[in-house]
């Protein structure tokens, strides 16, 4: 698996690919927490971009709540971006949707942040 | 070996209510509408091959107890729930006034899974043999707390049947009227213990009450040799992942999804969910049943799981 962080004006887009299992997900948990830290001393969101994501088991999603719940206590935002359909199905199943402000592109999610990291996105 | 389950709720028992009734009934008389039958076998028969099951059944009310049949003239049940009255109302009738001798496997003694214990009818007939087998070192005392005054009229001292209480060792396999039966400790405030259960080359195992910490690949490696290629996995799915790991971690208890996942591992055949949250209705469990199923489409490799819900009345032959 493989974490790769760009910033956006106020927004860090975290674009995972591979899988996210039992396997991958402790290395994963550092990454995404030491990215949480940044985004909450820094005030910036953060936007998953799951594009490249093939798969993502329940030891995955619980990584990702870690994450959530780290950066609600922030008060900083988190959101899932881009996901492909067998992770969109599981994370319906898993009723992850529900805890997660998930929408459908990189570039709605930076939208949903501020015009700022919409437009810095579009000058790529 | 049959697997009968007579309890299946988990924390406390519900039943339906008549408006929930008057509800199913409405549903299906929608869903047939413009049919019409010639018999009750006739419409018997479109009920239950074109309704949905929350609609023509319900997944029950009473809190756990399942018995086990391996064959021979010992009963084998896990846990005395709420579901022990009308189990004893089977064992009486099968008896045909002929004493039982029952070997009971406790899980746990919160309340959900003892409570049905005074209402065990064998217990009140003279010759039965009862014998209550589990880990915890307030087994004893646990039964006899719930039937001392001032909670119930009938002290268990009173009880006609000889009562003998079996300490059981984790990880120990221990042979029981010619079923190996093998405990496992579990994650639950207090401790809580699942079972295996192997004869003929067949294995079932029972485990209720029981947290999966998900990031603990060792603990998940434990569980899926508890459950290596088992038949049967009754397994303690009463939440969805969201909400097992969310707002009720650390309640004790598992979800539909960690149960999918640690059967693949196992290469289990048959995962049941079982210990249904009081709070959610026939359409809710039946909703998690399907997600689970799906689940383990999506995620299949080169095993195939079953995934069923356990209900009060549902019997499996394996």
């Amino acid at each position: 698996m493989n974490v790769v962080a760009r910033r956006y004006a106020n927004a860090v887009v975290l674009r995972v690919t591979g899988r996210l299992d039992q396997e991958t997900c402790e290395v994963f948990r550092d990454d995404l927490t030491g990215q949480v830290d940044l985004c909450a001393r820094e005030g910036t969101a953060l936007i998953l971009d799951f594009s490249g994501l093939e798969y993502v088991s329940s030891a995955g999603l619980r990584c990702l709540l870690i994450a959530s719940r780290q950066m609600k206590a922030a008060k900083g935002r988190i959101l899932v971006a881009d996901m492909q359909s067998m992770v969109a199905e599981i994370f319906a199943i898993s009723h992850f949707d529900l805890l997660f402000e998930v929408v459908p592109t990189v570039r709605e999610a930076l939208a949903a942040i501020s015009a700022e990291a919409a437009a810095a996105f579009q000058r790529g | 070996m049959r697997i009968r389950f007579w309890g299946t709720r988990g924390s406390i028992g519900v039943s339906l209510t008549s408006a929930d009734i008057r509800d199913k009934l409405a549903q299906a008389l929608v869903q047939a509408s413009g049919k019409t039958f010639a018999s009750y076998e006739e419409a018997h028969d479109y009920a239950t091959a074109e309704l949905d099951f929350a609609t023509t059944h319900t997944f029950g009310g009473h809190t756990p107890c399942v018995e086990l049949e391996p064959g021979g003239d010992e009963y084998f049940v896990c846990d005395m729930g709420s579901g022990a009255r009308p189990f004893g109302v089977h064992v009486l009738a099968k008896q045909a006034k002929k004493p039982a001798t029952v070997n009971i496997f406790q899980s746990h003694v919160h309340w959900d899974h003892i409570m049905g214990f005074p209402f065990f009818g064998p217990s009140y007939v003279p010759g039965t043999k009862i014998r209550i087998h589990g880990c915890h070192d307030v087994l004893e005392h646990a039964y006899r707390l719930q039937q001392a005054a001032p909670c119930f009229p009938v002290e268990f001292d009173q009880l006609m049947a000889s009562v003998e209480f079996v300490k059981l060792e984790p990880g120990k396999p221990h042979e029981v009227a010619g079923v190996t039966v093998t405990p496992h400790l579990q994650l639950h405030s207090g401790d809580s213990y699942g079972y295996r259960f192997e004869k003929d080359g067949k294995a079932v195992v029972y485990t209720t009450d029981s947290e999966h910490k998900l990031e603990d690949r060792h603990e998940a490696e434990s569980f899926a040799n508890f459950f290596r290629n088992a038949d049967i996995v009754i397994f303690d799915a009463m939440y969805a992942l969201a909400e097992a790991i969310s707002v009720k971690a650390d309640w004790g208890h598992s979800s539909n999804i960690v149960g999918v996942e640690l059967c693949q591992m196992a290469r289990a055949k048959h995962l049941v969910l079982f210990h249904h949250e009081p709070a959610n209705d026939d359409e809710t469990l039946e909703g998690l049943l399907r997600e689970a199923q799906r689940f383990e489409e999506l995620t299949r490799g080169d095993h195939a799981l079953k995934v069923s819900a356990a209900y009060d009345g549902m019997e499996i032959d394996l």
